[in-house]
């Protein structure tokens, strides 16, 4: 049942396999000022790799959604089989991708959060009409950048995942030079429908970028009146 | 007679309430007392083509609407269906409903076109099919992602709501649905258990030889998805689909440069069965479509309302494709043979010799 070889570039096994891509490539290079989103499959590939898995090789578009810049990038990504449960394996080049110089903006961000006097804690990102104040963006892209390790983690064949919403994200006191976050976000799996929670613990800092420290999956009946029983 | 005052429609005639395209914004998302309240302002600002239409009882009661939207000519016509709204979260999908309808009242006044599709055929436009589920995904900050309608689970069951878009009969239950009452994709108890899907089926199903197309609004992925869902079942147009298809995805293309995505649900998105657009085809209607609109995961189901009115205006590029496509197909086919007769008249004319003053 599984495509083998050339892939059609619009239909759903090289396209869930290059959201994989975009989930390694905000993992790996997101920021609060750098957030990456896949615009096109060119061309895609596909084969059984014996005793590891299936092995899918892609050119891709890639769009930087703030500075709304579009580029190419090669990938291949590795979906394993086998004991237990494993992440798929990604590796990519973007011709680009680090080109962009945000440094002033991720440094003055990194000081207000630094230097403010209270934490910063946000809800509900974007809102029930898709808005998000100015000021919460930043908090809006790290928590998507946070989540995309999550939903890289989470991936498969059979998924498709993107962050519906930041229910809660909170900011905790560090002593050291990372800014540190707690956050609850909700991620939308597309195959399934579900909507499934996720609590995150991750730092960030401009030379460090995202650092998920801790991830938990959070029970969560979502159609049930009473909420569920919690250990 | 020269006017008095702005309170006059395009044609001139002096209304003395204001009309409702003036009021009502309908680029920011309106729960569902003012859809309700818009739509009987619709129908008393264009008396001569507008009706509404009861239809059905969701699950908690409430009336199931939908607007008629012809020139009433005495005859049975051919129509085109347009749902909104099967599943709750999916904000954009109301939106666009109320948006189609203004859009066409409007070139209703002015295009040629438009007023001769509306002596042709009449549109059927539910603004929102899943009432219950719509009202509860607005009652707080953990209601909005609810997609499903609100009717129980079944017995000994702690989760409640089926997903409309699996209980429809067509080859239900067989792929993409879930049995587990918990699911999002909870296909039901039986084919059609629930109300809002009874609803559809009992009004379309009795009319069915006069729907042209029908069109089912849902967010998001942005594709144009055509019959069916079970890959083992091709619909027998699956030619035509795809070809007007694909020429819609180009209309919308056209006017902000968003791409859609067109074919089947297996090929590009995932296979599932009990859908209202797979129902449709297999009563023989022969345009069946699933519209996922904006955006492609970003905001997902919460599209910014600074986003609603191009989503709209492509969706409504895309849609008239369609609906042109199957308009100009049944009626203009005398037209065509009609031109042909002149033109073959025309040449044995020329042929002859014969002048024709």
């Amino acid at each position: 049942m599984m495509a083998t070889g050339e892939l059609n570039p619009n239909h759903y096994p090289a396209q869930r396999a290059a959201k994989v891509v975009q989930h390694y490539l905000n993992t790996r290079y997101g920021s609060p000022y750098r957030l990456l989103g896949l615009q096109r499959v060119h061309s895609g590939n596909a084969e059984d790799v014996e005793d590891s898995g299936r092995k899918y090789q892609l050119e891709i578009s890639v769009q930087e959604m703030i500075g709304n810049t579009t580029e190419k990038c090669s990938a291949e990504v590795l979906f394993p089989r086998g004991e237990g449960q494993r992440s798929p394996q990604v590796q990519a080049s973007c011709e680009q991708l680090l080109k962009v110089n945000n440094t002033a903006q991720e440094e003055a961000l990194y000081k207000l959060f630094k230097t403010n006097q209270s934490l910063l804690s946000a809800q509900n990102l974007p809102d029930s009409y898709g808005h998000i104040e100015p000021d919460m963006k930043p908090l809006w892209h790290l928590s998507i950048v946070a989540s995309s390790a999550v939903m890289l983690n989470e991936s498969t064949e059979n998924t498709l995942y993107n962050m519906a919403q930041v229910a809660n994200i909170t900011q905790l006191a560090t002593e050291n030079d990372q800014v540190k976050f707690d956050c609850h976000v909700l991620l939308h799996e597309m195959v399934s429908q579900e909507i499934i929670h996720w609590k995150l613990l991750f730092t960030w800092s401009p030379p460090e970028g995202v650092k998920v420290l801790q991830m938990e999956q959070l029970p969560h009946c979502h159609d049930c009146e009473k909420p569920p029983n919690t250990n | 007679m020269v006017p008095k005052d702005n309170l006059e429609d395009f044609a001139g005639h002096k209304t003395d309430h204001h009309e409702v395209q003036v009021e009502y914004d309908y680029f920011k998302f309106h729960p569902m007392p003012e859809i309700t309240d818009w739509m009987s302002q619709v129908v008393k600002d264009y008396p001569e083509v507008v009706t509404t239409v009861d239809y059905g009882q969701t699950y908690e009661n409430r009336v199931i609407s939908l607007l008629k939207i012809g020139l009433n000519t005495g005859e049975k016509k051919k129509a085109i269906w347009m749902d909104c709204g099967i599943h709750a979260r999916e904000w954009i999908a109301p939106a666009f409903c109320q948006y189609f309808v203004r859009e066409i009242l409007h070139a209703y006044k002015t295009d040629p076109k438009m007023q001769t599709m509306m002596k042709n055929i009449d549109f059927y436009v539910t603004p929102v099919l899943n009432k219950d589920g719509y009202i509860y995904s607005w009652k707080d900050n953990t209601t909005r992602l609810w997609r499903k309608n609100r009717s129980p689970g079944p017995l000994g069951c702690n989760c409640s709501g089926t997903d409309l878009n699996r209980n429809f009969d067509a080859i239900w239950g067989s792929i993409g649905v879930s049995f587990n009452c918990c699911s999002q994709v909870f296909c039901g108890t039986h084919p059609a258990s629930e109300p809002e899907a009874q609803a559809v089926t009992y009004f379309v199903g009795s009319r069915k030889e006069d729907f042209l197309c029908f069109l089912t609004i849902h967010s998001y992925g942005q594709l144009l998805l055509i019959p069916y869902g079970n890959p083992n079942y091709t619909a027998s147009n699956y030619d035509e689909l795809l070809k007007v298809g694909l020429g819609a995805a180009d209309a919308i293309r056209s006017v902000h440069g968003m791409n859609y995505t067109v074919g089947t649900s297996p090929d590009v998105l995932y296979a599932n069965a009990g859908s209202s657009r797979d129902w449709a085809r297999l009563q023989g209607i022969p345009l069946a479509y699933t519209f996922e609109l904006r955006d492609k995961g970003i905001f997902g189901f919460q599209l910014p309302e600074d986003q609603i009115q191009p989503a709209c205006e492509e969706a409504y590029s895309g849609a008239m494709h369609i609906i042109t496509y199957a308009h100009d197909k049944t009626f203009n086919a005398a037209v065509a043979t009609a031109a042909a007769t002149l033109w073959t008249m025309l040449l044995a004319v020329g042929v002859t010799g014969t002048t024709l003053m």
